[in-house]
């Protein structure tokens, strides 16, 4: 791509980024959450892919990267999940946590934190299957 | 209000019939688009920002990924010729087609009315959530609190699709 839509995805890039962690951490507060906020966080790492094409190498080692990352959050989700089973009403998916004061950034309990983890694997779910259909693109040609 | 999601649901429709019958695939592939960001003020108008906010991410995130799969191929519709085995599999599967609307009709007499539901737990979320859950965004708190196998169902489901991807397109094995 040309010098200005590179520099032009560079300016932006930051903003979409931060929206999306702020779509994802206010999930239990505003508007939105884990699964809105992970696809606008992809959404950005799209956009850096697009404006500064592609070098299948280093894409190679990003999606290695961006598996290990999904794999890794959901299997936390199942963890926190089972936890629930032990501690207090023994229930899965059991809001374990004490829940404090409604409307304050840290409250609800659990619920933040599978904010978090469901945004990172959204995220690098739809990454990954960007990046695999870029990648084994070029292994065919 | 409804004459506006009216009208958004007149153009959605012609987005719809358009993207069919489209000569070129990127202008009908942009068509489609007509339908998914019409969909997103219709979310809007119905005070449902949540699916808003991830109606248009995610069909901005398709949108592209269609644009760059269309640019690359033919960018035309491959003609089929009709033949007599092309006019029976069209004659079976409309035979099919009734037999399912007919068994759908009669499943659908069965049920309950619109509002009336048999199951009666979603009135349980309803009634003071806040004070339930400890989360200010009622959504997020049903979805996350008490639905968490929904989510993570949701999730799994993305993660299943990953790695299908990442199986079906690979060429060379893994060493």
């Amino acid at each position: 791509m040309s010098l200005i839509v590179k520099k032009v995805a560079q300016l932006i890039t930051v903003f979409i980024f931060l929206y999306g962690i702020y779509i994802i951490v206010h999930g239990h507060l505003t508007p939105g959450g884990g699964f809105a906020g992970g696809a606008i966080l992809a959404g950005a790492y799209i956009l850096q892919i697009l404006a500064f094409g592609r070098d299948p190498l280093h894409l190679k080692k990003k999606e290695t990267g961006a598996s290990i990352s999904e794999s890794i959050s959901i299997l936390t989700v199942l963890i926190l999940a089972v936890v629930g089973l032990f501690i207090g009403t023994k229930v899965f998916f059991n809001n374990y946590l004490p829940s404090g004061k409604i409307g304050e950034l840290v409250s609800a309990g659990t619920i933040p934190l599978y904010n978090i983890l469901i945004g990172i694997e959204v995220a690098a779910a739809l990454l990954t299957i960007f990046l695999a259909l870029i990648i084994y693109k070029e292994e065919i040609e | 209000m409804e004459l506006t999601i009216s009208i958004l649901l007149g153009f959605m429709i012609i987005g719809a019939i358009f993207a069919i019958h489209a000569k070129d695939l990127l202008s009908s592939v942009i068509a489609a688009g007509i339908v998914g960001y019409s969909l997103v003020i219709c979310f809007l108008l119905l005070k449902a920002p949540d699916l808003a906010i991830v109606q248009i991410v995610v069909e901005t995130i398709t949108l592209i990924i269609m644009v760059a799969v269309v640019i690359d191929s033919t960018r035309e519709e491959l003609k089929v010729k009709i033949d007599t085995q092309q006019i029976i599999n069209i004659s079976l599967a409309l035979i099919f087609m009734l037999v399912l609307v007919f068994f759908f009709a009669r499943a659908i007499e069965s049920l309950n009315p619109l509002g009336q539901h048999t199951l009666r737990m979603a009135s349980a979320y309803v009634g003071d959530p806040a004070a339930k859950t400890g989360s200010a965004n009622l959504v997020t708190g049903i979805l996350f609190d008490f639905r968490g196998y929904d989510t993570l169902g949701e999730a799994t489901i993305l993660f299943t699709a990953a790695i299908g991807v990442l199986t079906i397109l690979r060429i060379k094995g893994k060493k």
